[in-house]
């Protein structure tokens, strides 16, 4: 239906408005982005590219570097991404191509009820449930099935990067397979059908159509969780041990970029120490934002796909 | 029926208008003052209830926001509040430099808290290398000679020690790790004192009750806590051999005599740290917390309502202070402090004490 050439004056008002608080949003990040900079300052003068190397980090020498926070944030993350990929992709399959309609919208509304936990009471959880469990028989039967490994060497403690990877994993999980399910789902009837009609038995045509179909799909939700890993706070905080230190063995303590910047902020006093946080805020903020961007093109990319298809 | 309900309405609101204004103007009848002040959340406990009596007997309003020491002193320094507080002192050239000065307020101590099957609270003894070398990861399990010899009369498992410190920056790390870096060349080489230091063994846990919880759950842990928290959560503490060479339990006693051991008369700008005092009863790692305020206050009637409100602290604060497992200044120091503030404290170019 032909218009006036004019939108009517309620709608450019609206469009103006939010044009203007989409700008407002960009602004902010850009704002955060030169305030981390301008606060890592002195940190990047004082310790240049060693910062990113280096696996000090002691506050009465002043003597900082990323090296420990950056392992611990990857293997903590590395780890929820391990569990999680597998177990989240074979609940989405079960939900839209297996289960009987009813179970999918009940398991399915579970999955998005844990993902509205706050994080906090997945640290709790994880502190005074999961921990001890992890103490008296996960670690101490790894140890001794798998002791050879350096991986699972050590005392029992319970906390530690395993047990931070896996609280990682169960709070990245809702998320990936909600996405996985939402883009399992968006498989056109027609092409699963001519699947099936070609002779295809349930796991073929899922395995070779299905989720040939929507890869693009399933890999975006994988980077949407791995967005969410790389900057969780306080449940790793709780659980992860918060030692400034590298080691091989999964039950050791570790730390995390996000858990560092949670503990030492408040009583961090002297300039260069406050400095060096907020560099670790940058880096923080800068693997984030790559992996979030990539997210991004990965989702655009299907979007495009479905509208053409469908 | 519409204009009787709109009179209403406004009777009804100039009743609560009236009611409201009345009641401001008795508040301002009894005080005009609000102190603002910022710091230190290990005393925040006995100051936020020194803050409720004081204001129910004079109207004062304290606002104290337990940001940390650190953010305390960038506060204060800032002039972003009327005071400070700070659980390490601040060296008396950086006091000079920022014009202000600090004072002593209220004294606790930290205790090393174990979870060893079959100890029992104060069973175990501990000597103070012993001490820097569990920390120091040298004695690494609870059945190691060195803990056997100290201790002939317990039975000690052969389950390692699990080191457990503050993640977080921390005057109570700063009182721990001065006690150490005394006690201990080893540990003032290589770790020294701190709110956060580079620890060489152990699992970091947030805040006192962190330490507490990860100290309870994990099967020969060690760690260390202010008192208070050793005792809510009934705790297995350890005794400590002080500098007399006398084994103490923690107690108020113990702090008490810490305090009143040290010589503050001869510590410029109380640069006092109440780690390892000498004295037969003295317990080894007592701390003082302290409060920072600018020498040259710009207006004096809030400058003497809060130096009021100091002085009636110590002069009244020391029950409010047991109940909290806190220790009150001493006498003899506070009356020292008061000298200061009557030396040291001025606006508009009078003095402000007494």
């Amino acid at each position: 239906m032909p218009r006036s050439r004019r939108q009517p004056k309620g709608d450019r008002v609206f469009k103006h408005v939010s044009a203007g608080c989409a700008v407002i949003l960009l602004a902010l990040i850009a704002g955060v982005f030169f305030e981390l900079l301008h606060g890592s300052g002195q940190s990047l003068a004082k310790f240049g590219a060693r910062f990113v190397v280096s696996r000090a980090w002691d506050p009465v020498t002043q003597e900082f570097g990323a090296a420990s926070s950056i392992f611990g944030t990857v293997v903590s993350t590395a780890i929820a991404m391990v569990l999680a990929v597998p177990v989240s992709v074979v609940i989405a399959i079960l939900l839209v191509e297996l289960a009987h309609p009813i179970v999918s919208r009940v398991v399915g509304t579970g999955i998005e009820l844990l993902a509205a936990i706050p994080s906090i009471i997945y640290g709790m959880w994880g502190l005074f449930v999961f921990a001890p469990f992890m103490a008296t028989y996960v670690q101490p039967a790894l140890g001794a099935k798998l002791g050879f490994l350096p991986l699972f060497q050590g005392p029992p403690m319970g906390i530690g990067m395993l047990t931070a990877g896996i609280i990682l994993a169960l709070m990245v999980l809702p998320f990936m397979c909600a996405a996985m399910r939402d883009s399992l789902a968006m498989v056109p009837a027609v092409v699963k059908e001519s699947a099936y009609g070609m002779g295809s038995t349930t796991w073929e045509a899922t395995r070779r159509v299905s989720l040939r179909y929507c890869i693009s799909g399933m890999v975006g939700a994988v980077f949407l969780g791995l967005g969410r890993a790389l900057g969780e706070t306080m449940a790793v905080t709780f659980v992860i041990g918060n030692s400034h230190s590298i080691s091989a063995s999964l039950f050791a303590p570790g730390n995390s970029i996000a858990s560092t910047l949670a503990n030492e902020f408040a009583e961090a006093s002297e300039p260069v120490y406050v400095s060096a946080l907020m560099e670790l805020g940058l880096l923080l903020f800068v693997l984030t934002f790559v992996f979030q961007a990539a997210a991004r093109i990965w989702l655009r990319g299907v979007g495009l796909t479905e509208r053409v298809e469908g | 029926m519409r204009r009787a309900m709109v009179l209403g309405l406004i009777i009804g609101l100039s009743l609560v208008a009236l009611a409201f204004s009345g009641q401001r103007a008795t508040a301002e009848d009894r005080s005009q003052v609000t102190i603002n002040g910022a710091g230190a959340s290990f005393p925040y406990p006995v100051y936020s209830r020194w803050a409720f009596d004081y204001q129910r007997l004079t109207g004062m309003k304290l606002n104290y926001q337990s940001i940390g020491s650190g953010g305390g002193i960038a506060q204060i320094k800032a002039k972003t509040v009327n005071f400070g507080a700070s659980d390490a002192p601040m060296k008396p050239d950086e006091l000079r430099e920022a014009g202000l000065i600090q004072f002593p307020m209220i004294i606790g101590g930290v205790v090393p808290v174990i979870n060893v099957k079959g100890i029992a609270p104060g069973q175990l003894r501990l000597t103070s290398s012993l001490l820097a070398d569990i920390f120091l990861g040298r004695v690494t399990t609870w059945d190691h000679p060195a803990i056997k010899d100290t201790n002939p009369s317990l039975s000690l498992p052969k389950v390692a020690i699990t080191v457990i410190h503050r993640a977080d920056g921390s005057g109570t790390t700063w009182i721990f790790t001065n006690y150490l870096d005394k006690v201990s060349t080893e540990w003032h080489e290589k770790v020294g004192t701190g709110k956060a230091v580079d620890w060489p063994v152990g699992v970091g846990a947030k805040g006192n009750e962190g330490v507490a919880v990860n100290v309870q759950r994990i099967n020969g842990g060690i760690g260390y806590v202010e008192y208070a928290y050793a005792l809510q959560n009934k705790m297995t503490h350890a005794l400590l051999q002080n500098r007399a060479g006398k084994f103490v339990a923690p107690t108020n006693g113990t702090f008490q005599a810490a305090a009143a051991n040290a010589d503050w008369e001869k510590a410029p700008g109380y640069y006092m740290v109440l780690t390892d005092q000498p004295g037969e009863q003295s317990w080894p790692i007592t701390g003082a917390s302290f409060i920072l305020v600018h020498k040259e206050q710009p207006e004096k009637a809030r400058a003497v309502a809060m130096l009021k409100f100091f002085d009636w602290c110590y002069r009244h604060g020391a029950k409010a202070a047991k109940d909290l497992h806190y220790v009150a200044i001493p006498e003899k120091v506070f009356t020292l402090v008061e000298k200061t503030w009557e030396k040291e404290l001025s606006a508009d170019g009078g003095t402000l004490w007494p």
